[in-house]
C-alpha cells in the first residue's frame, strides 16, 4: 500500500496542528458554530442528534493491520467501544467530544490516517473496488489512480467550497463493485481496441432527493489524462453548479440542466486549456505510484488442498461459510475472504473494538497484513491461503464474522437512521435487525440467492435504497414511521434506480412486506439461477404489487 | 482600522471604489476600481485619466471578458458573498495562470482566516479582511500548511513532479 512520504507526514501534522487551533478558537468563542461549521466538517465531525460523529477516511477502502488496531484504540479510548464502517468504506464514530477530537486526529496520523475532507462541500474520499489487485476479473489495479487522485484532491485550494459535496469512485474491473454509476463522477478503467489502458468517465450519478445513474461523457480517456480531465469536470462545476439551492446543487442537476452534450462540451473546452498542464501524469509517475501497489510475492501453490476438502464434505457450517463468504483470487491457491459485518446482534457496519484487533490479528496471520472495507459495509481479508481457510473460519466464527450472508438477502446496507442521525425521519437500524432475524433459515437465504435489501431512514438516501433491489425508505407520516418499498434497483455494472412499487408500510408490517416480494419472486423465477432482479426485470411490477395490495 | 493586507503584509488601502461614471460631471481622480459593466462601458474614458485602475467582478462573470484589458489593469477585485460561495477561487486561477494578470487580485467580502491559505494559493494577493478579523493574527494563516500536493498558481507541478 501507499507509504507516507515526510511530507505526507509533514501535512497530516501541520493540519492537526490547524484543527487544533480551531477548536481552540471555537471553545473560546472566536469563531461562531456557523464557521466553526465549515470547518469541523472538512475534518469529517458532524452534529448528530446526541452528540458529535467523526468520520475518518479510508482510502479507497484500504487498511493495513496497525492502522485497524488504532482504530480499535480509538473507539476504546475517545468513543463507546465499537465503531461503523460505512458505504463509502470509511469509518464512523458516533460519540467521541469535541475537545478530544484534536487528540484523536494526533493519534490518526502517527498510522497515516486522518480525517480530511470526509464531509463538507469539497472532494470527498475516493473509494474503489474492494477487491482491487487481486479480483480474477481485474483490467488494471485501480489503487494507484485512486491514490493519484487522494493526492490531487487533498486541500485542493480551488475546489474546497463547492456547490455540494463531491464524490469519485473508481473501479477496475469488469463487475462493479464500487457503484461508480452512482457518484458525482465514476471512473472504469478500461482498454481501447489498442490495448491501452483509460478511463469510461461518468458524471452526475447520485443518490440522495433525485436520484440519478451518472451519464458517460467520454467512452475512452487515455489514462495519462486522468487528473487534468477531472480538474476541468471540477472547474466547470464550481463555477456553474448551481448554489441558490441546497438541493439542487450536486453535479448531477448541473449536468441534467444543462443538458448531456453541452456539458461535455463544456468540459471538453476546459480540458484542452489544461490537458498539457502540470497535472499531466508521465510514465515515470506511474511507474513510481505503481510501485506502491505491486503484487506481494505470492507463494506457488496447488490450487487444492486436503484438509480444505475434507472439511467442505464433514462440516456443514464451514461448507456454508465457504459457499457464500469466498471468493476466487487470481492466483493459484489464494482466496477472498469476506468477513460479514451483518449479523442479528450488531447494527449492519459495526464492529467492536475487540474485534478490530482481533481482525487486525487475523490479517497478520492470514492476509499479508492487510484488511480492505466494501461498499455494502462489510470487511474483506484479501490474500488468504486455501489451506489456512479451516483455521481462519474458526477463528472468524468464534467472533461472530462468519455469517454465511455474502450478498445475499441479510447482507443489508443501512444508513444509522433516527438512532443517531439529525436529519432522520426514521428508524433503520430495527428495521434491518427484524429482517435478519426473520430470514435466519440457512437453506431459505440460500435458495433466494444474489439480492440486495438496502435501508435509508430519510430521503438523503445515504442507505442507498434507490439502488437496492429491495429499497426501503424510512419516513415519518404524521407522526408514525412507516417505510415505503422501491424495487429493480442495481448499484452495479447494469445499474439502475429502482421503482416506488406503492403506498408505505407501518413498521409492524414491512418485514411481512418483504416476505411477499421474496415468494413472489421464486414462485416466478424460470429456474434456481435467475436472480431477484432478473425475474423482477422480466416480470415487472404488477405481480408484486398484487401480492402486496391485491 | 485598517482590515487589509497585501502580499502577506498589513497594508493602509490606497484604492477607492467608485460607479456612476454617466452621471457624474467629472472622471474621478487616483486609483479606482469599477464594476465590470461600467468598464466595459466606459473603458475608453477611463483609460484617459491618470491614476490606476481596476475591474470588480460579480462571481459570476467570466474573466475571458477582460482578458485583453489586463495589461492595462492593475487590480481585479473578486467576491466571496459568503464563505461556502467558492467560486472566485476559479476566477482568481483562471486570471493568475490562463491571462496572466501581473496585478492584485483582491479578495472582498467574507474573507476570512481559514480561507487566505487557499485564496493564496490561487493567486489572490490582496485581502480586505472581514470587519471581525484581526490583521495581526490573520498572517498567521499563511503559514498554517507548508505542504501543498497539486498544482495552482503558486506550483505548477504536482508533489511528485517537483524537484526538491
Amino acid at each position: 500500500m501507499y507509504q507516507y512520504s515526510e511530507q505526507d507526514h509533514q501535512l497530516l501534522l501541520e493540519r492537526v496542528a490547524q484543527f487544533r487551533g480551531q477548536v481552540e478558537r471555537r471553545l473560546k468563542g472566536d469563531l461562531s458554530e456557523e464557521e466553526f461549521k465549515h470547518q469541523r466538517l472538512r475534518n469529517g465531525l458532524y452534529l448528530q442528534l446526541h452528540a458529535y460523529m467523526l468520520r475518518v477516511a479510508i482510502p479507497y477502502g484500504l487498511l493495513s493491520s496497525d492502522q485497524m488496531r488504532t482504530l480499535a484504540h480509538i473507539a476504546r479510548k475517545y468513543d463507546k467501544g465499537y465503531g461503523h464502517f460505512s458505504t463509502r468504506q470509511n469509518i464512523q464514530y458516533n460519540w467521541p467530544k469535541l475537545e478530544d477530537v484534536p487528540d484523536i486526529l494526533d493519534d490518526l496520523a502517527k498510522v497515516e490516517m486522518h480525517a480530511i475532507q470526509t464531509s463538507g462541500n469539497c472532494i470527498r474520499n475516493t473509494t474503489s473496488d474492494p477487491l482491487a489487485g487481486v479480483a480474477r476479473d481485474e483490467v488494471e489495479d485501480p489503487r494507484p489512480y485512486c491514490e493519484l487522485i487522494r493526492q490531487w484532491s487533498t486541500f485542493h485550494p480551488e475546489f474546497n467550497f463547492l456547490p455540494r459535496k463531491f464524490k469519485i469512485a473508481v473501479s477496475g474491473a469488469i463487475h462493479d463493485r464500487a457503484a461508480v454509476a452512482v457518484h458525482d463522477i465514476g471512473l472504469r478503467l478500461i482498454k481501447n481496441d489498442g490495448g491501452e489502458t483509460g478511463f469510461e468517465v461518468l458524471v452526475g450519478g447520485g443518490l440522495g432527493r433525485t436520484p440519478m445513474i451518472g451519464k458517460t461523457i467520454r467512452s475512452f480517456l487515455p489514462k495519462q489524462d486522468m487528473l487534468t480531465y477531472l480538474e476541468a469536470i471540477l472547474r466547470v462545476y464550481n463555477q456553474l453548479g448551481r448554489r441558490d439551492n441546497l438541493y439542487k446543487a450536486r453535479i448531477k442537476i448541473l449536468v441534467h440542466e444543462t443538458g448531456e452534450e453541452k456539458f461535455r462540451e463544456l468540459v471538453e473546452a476546459e480540458w484542452e486549456k489544461i490537458k498539457t498542464s502540470g497535472l499531466f501524469i508521465r510514465d515515470e509517475d506511474f511507474a513510481w505510484i505503481k510501485g506502491f501497489f505491486k503484487d506481494p510475492e505470492y507463494e506457488n501453490l496447488l490450487d487444492q488442498d486436503g484438509n480444505y476438502e475434507n472439511l467442505l464434505l464433514s462440516n456443514l457450517d464451514f461448507a456454508r461459510w465457504a459457499d457464500k463468504n469466498i471468493e476466487l483470487h487470481k492466483q493459484s491457491g489464494y482466496r477472498i475472504v469476506y468477513l460479514s459485518l451483518k449479523t442479528a446482534h450488531q447494527p449492519p457496519g459495526d464492529v467492536t473494538a475487540d474485534q478490530m484487533d482481533a481482525i487486525a490479528d487475523l490479517a497478520d496471520k492470514y492476509s499479508l497484513g492487510q484488511i480492505r472495507t466494501t461498499h455494502r459495509q462489510n470487511l474483506v481479508l484479501s490474500d488468504v491461503k486455501l489451506k489456512d481457510l479451516p483455521a481462519l473460519w474458526e477463528e472468524l466464527a468464534a467472533l461472530d464474522l462468519a455469517t454465511p450472508n455474502y450478498n445475499h438477502v441479510t447482507d443489508i446496507i443501512s444508513c444509522p437512521g433516527l438512532d443517531y442521525c439529525a436529519l432522520a425521519t426514521a428508524r433503520s437500524i430495527p428495521i434491518s435487525q427484524a429482517i435478519t432475524a426473520r430470514f435466519d433459515d440457512y437453506d431459505y437465504v440460500n435458495d433466494l440467492g444474489d439480492v440486495s435489501i438496502n435501508i435509508s431512514g430519510c430521503i438523503n438516501a445515504c442507505g442507498h435504497h434507490h439502488v437496492a433491489n429491495i429499497g426501503i425508505l424510512g419516513v415519518n407520516k404524521k407522526g408514525t414511521e412507516v417505510y415505503q418499498l422501491t424495487l429493480g434497483g442495481s448499484a452495479r455494472e447494469d445499474a439502475a434506480i429502482g421503482k416506488i412499487i406503492g403506498p408505505a408500510f407501518e413498521a409492524d408490517e414491512i418485514v411481512d412486506a418483504i416476505d411477499k416480494v421474496l415468494s413472489v419472486y421464486l414462485e416466478n423465477r424460470e429456474d434456481p439461477e435467475e436472480t431477484f432482479l432478473t425475474t423482477y426485470r422480466r416480470v415487472g411490477q404488477p405481480l408484486f404489487k398484487e401480492r402486496l395490495y391485491g | 482600522m485598517d482590515s487589509y493586507i497585501k502580499d502577506r503584509k498589513a497594508e493602509g488601502d490606497e484604492w477607492m471604489p467608485f460607479t456612476g461614471l454617466e452621471e457624474s460631471s467629472s472622471l474621478p481622480t487616483g486609483d479606482i476600481y469599477v464594476p465590470l459593466e461600467e468598464w466595459l462601458k466606459s473603458r475608453e474614458s477611463l483609460l484617459e485619466r491618470n491614476g490606476r485602475l481596476g475591474v470588480a467582478l460579480s462571481n459570476t462573470d467570466d474573466p475571458a471578458l477582460i482578458k485583453d484589458d489586463l495589461d492595462r489593469l492593475d487590480l481585479v477585485v473578486l467576491e466571496f458573498p459568503k464563505m461556502a460561495d467558492g467560486r472566485a477561487f476559479s476566477q482568481a486561477r483562471l486570471l493568475r495562470e490562463r491571462y496572466g494578470f501581473k496585478g492584485e487580485i483582491r479578495a472582498t467580502g467574507d474573507v476570512l482566516y481559514d480561507q487566505l491559505f487557499y485564496m493564496q494559493r490561487c493567486g489572490i494577493n490582496g485581502f480586505e479582511l472581514r470587519n471581525d478579523q484581526d490583521v495581526s493574527n490573520s498572517l498567521k494563516a499563511f503559514d498554517e500548511m507548508t505542504v501543498t500536493y497539486q498544482p495552482a498558481s503558486d506550483e505548477e507541478f504536482p508533489i511528485w513532479r517537483r524537484e526538491d
